[in-house]
């Protein structure tokens, strides 16, 4: 009997450590591809729906000029999906509405601030996301370099960003989400993009910010642009 | 307990060494893709924290 209890606490210790091995190693990758999968397909969904360009003419669509703006959708909505080639040409993961960490970041979501500027928009478009666990989406995040694009795919088109510079901050830094970031009682002045996750990894000490500013906009019709795919020499 | 899956299991010392072997693979299998998918949640760290 004392046998067998002994056998059992060993292999509950054994699945322990195997818990902590699959948390550090495996099981960003396992779930990780799984968010991918999904990101890619509500992609692909976009693109196969999107009407096809009248040729000669900008259809609906209007001047090329103007980029189309969603609205916020409800809390927990998937609008978007982030690719960012310097991560891998299969790194895309989907934004959902919202920050809450049980319902979005927990799932394997990036997160979209409440109330911060959607794809296209004058002002902070602010998003957050694991850098561990959970499929880390962010946990590249550092390995950005300037000029890098991060591209936004909504159902209306791509929203090219272009990486502009990284900061630590403390996590009490709320002004990084302000529509001009890090400045207090600035209107918003361009469109950009900020990312926020945890540094150093496997801590929650800091704060790892990423800013960019919004390049370009490319219809569903018009096809993938260039920046989905620019060779990056890694 | 473990003894005792010795003794069901079939076959010379190799064959059962083999049979642990298979054993051992589906059950890392399971915790890796099924369990601790599972019971993850349950550790995640940070539980105050809004980004981890």
């Amino acid at each position: 009997m004392i046998g067998v209890l002994g056998e059992l606490l060993l292999t509950t210790g054994v699945v322990m450590m195997l818990f902590v091995t699959w948390q550090m190693w495996f099981g960003d990758m396992i779930i990780g591809s799984q968010k991918q999968a999904e990101a890619s397909a509500l992609a692909q969904q976009w693109q196969a729906g999107a009407p096809v360009a009248p040729s000669g003419s900008d259809g609906a669509a209007g001047d090329p000029g103007v980029v189309p703006v969603l609205a916020e959708p409800g809390r927990g909505a998937e609008f978007g999906v982030m690719h960012v080639p310097r991560f891998g040409p299969d790194w895309q993961f989907t934004i959902a509405s919202g920050t809450a960490k049980k319902a979005i970041l927990d799932e394997g979501y990036i997160g979209h601030y409440d109330g911060s500027a959607m794809p296209g928009a004058e002002g902070n478009m602010a998003v957050a996301a694991h850098r561990w666990t959970s499929g880390a989406p962010f946990d590249p995040v550092d390995r950005l370099v300037i000029g890098d694009a991060i591209v936004v795919q909504t159902q209306d088109g791509w929203y090219t960003y272009r990486f502009r510079n990284v900061e630590y901050v403390q996590d009490t830094a709320i002004e990084v989400l302000n529509p001009v970031p890090q400045q207090v009682d600035l209107a918003a002045n361009g469109r950009f993009l900020t990312l926020t996750s945890c540094a150093p990894k496997l801590n929650m000490l800091e704060r790892i910010i990423s800013y960019a500013v919004f390049d370009e906009f490319t219809p569903t019709a018009d096809g993938p642009p260039a920046s989905l795919t620019e060779g990056v020499d890694a | 307990m473990y003894a005792a899956l010795w003794r069901i299991l079939p076959g010379p010392s190799w064959i059962r060494v083999v049979l642990l072997l298979i054993l051992a693979a589906a059950a890392l299998y399971a915790l890796f893709f099924w369990v601790f998918p599972a019971v993850a949640p349950f550790f995640a760290p940070g539980e105050e924290s809004t980004v981890g």
